[in-house]
């Protein structure tokens, strides 16, 4: 149970770095009302954040991953449950891996 | 919707529920996190005193690449820095829910934002409820997760031995995906959303690192969407 000097302020570098970036977007919102064009664009921010996050991961990890991805939306539409399309998803790609493919 | 300052205890078990309910998707990044501080040489104190403060499992992992002796106090600052900054519009999209919360209630909970507790709290903003509590709740029940599967990485990681690439990491993709049908509100989403993906593709393509692809895509997609609605009521 050690706690080098060193690594402890890169923690706290790196830890207030983070809490930088959290309340910070929202501290500058709450200083300055937003014109109603970036308020809309706060409405469709959410959905297309994941999008961005997604989409150059899924195409780095290769086409199984984008099948397995497919099965995780399938499964989620049709049966709304988390867990379920989780499993839906490491399942599939862990079948793809299995079959060689990939 | 509650009207006392929007942050109540019911939310919070809420948001504890929810969290819940998509541990198995968090749980293999935390183990790798784990695993990877017990690699570059962190004392079991260390990576949990890291973990528990910073919370930001990509940010982690590159820092921990880019970990030397001394520790990369800058480099590792700044690799936080950048890879969270995605973090910051959320905060801004999540102002409705916070509006009515002030103090330690609203600072400290947005001291635990991230990104799975945000997308659950967009989702529950959307079924008309505005209770800071519920993303409190959830980003804590993540908290607690990510400390138990770091400290299990860091403990046991050696013995498990799972390869990067192992599906089981596949994981935590997986859970962004299913909570992205929860965002879902209809076709007004699709054209931004191929926007943002294909945005985050070309930036990427073009040799751009993180979070560059993920704010440049989310930003258009956002614009899109933002140009399509004005036009649609004009």
């Amino acid at each position: 149970m050690t706690l080098r000097p060193d690594v402890l302020a890169a923690i706290l570098g790196m830890a207030l770095a983070s809490y930088l970036c959290r309340a910070g977007g929202y501290a500058i919102l709450r200083v300055i009302r937003p014109p109603p064009f970036v308020q809309a664009m706060l409405q469709h921010l959410p959905g297309c954040i994941f999008v961005a996050f997604l989409a150059p991961a899924l195409a780095g990890m290769g086409w199984p991953a984008v099948a397995a991805g497919a099965a995780v939306l399938l499964v989620q539409v049709r049966f709304g449950r988390l867990v379920l399309s989780i499993l839906a998803g490491v399942g599939a790609l862990w079948l793809l891996r299995l079959a060689g493919l990939g | 919707m509650d009207q006392r300052g929007g942050f109540t205890r019911g939310g919070v078990v809420r948001g504890l529920k929810a969290a819940l309910a998509i541990t198995l998707g968090l749980s293999p990044f935390g183990l790798v996190v784990g695993m990877t501080a017990d690699g570059v040489g962190l004392s079991l104190a260390e990576t949990l005193l890291m973990s528990g403060l910073v919370f930001a499992g990509t940010a982690q992992l590159v820092a921990l690449q880019l970990w030397s002796d001394p520790a990369p106090i800058l480099a590792a600052s700044l690799a936080c820095l950048v890879i969270n900054l995605r973090l910051a519009p959320m905060g801004a999209a999540l102002a409705p829910m916070l509006d009515r919360t002030r103090g330690l209630r609203l600072w400290g909970t947005l001291a635990l934002l991230v990104d799975n507790a945000f997308a659950l709290a967009i989702a529950d903003m959307r079924a008309g409820r505005r209770d800071a509590g519920f993303l409190l709740g959830a980003a804590f029940g993540m908290w607690l997760n990510w400390m138990a599967m770091v400290a299990l990485g860091h403990v046991f990681g050696a013995a498990l031995r799972l390869p990067a690439g192992h599906p089981v990491f596949f994981a935590s993709s997986a859970a962004v995906l299913a909570l992205l049908v929860q965002l879902w509100r209809g076709r007004g989403d699709l054209q931004p959303w191929i926007a943002a993906g294909g945005i985050a593709l070309a930036a990427q393509g073009l040799g751009l690192g993180a979070p560059w692809p993920v704010l440049a895509g989310a930003f258009a997609g956002a614009a899109l969407g933002a140009w399509q609605d004005r036009r649609r009521r004009a």
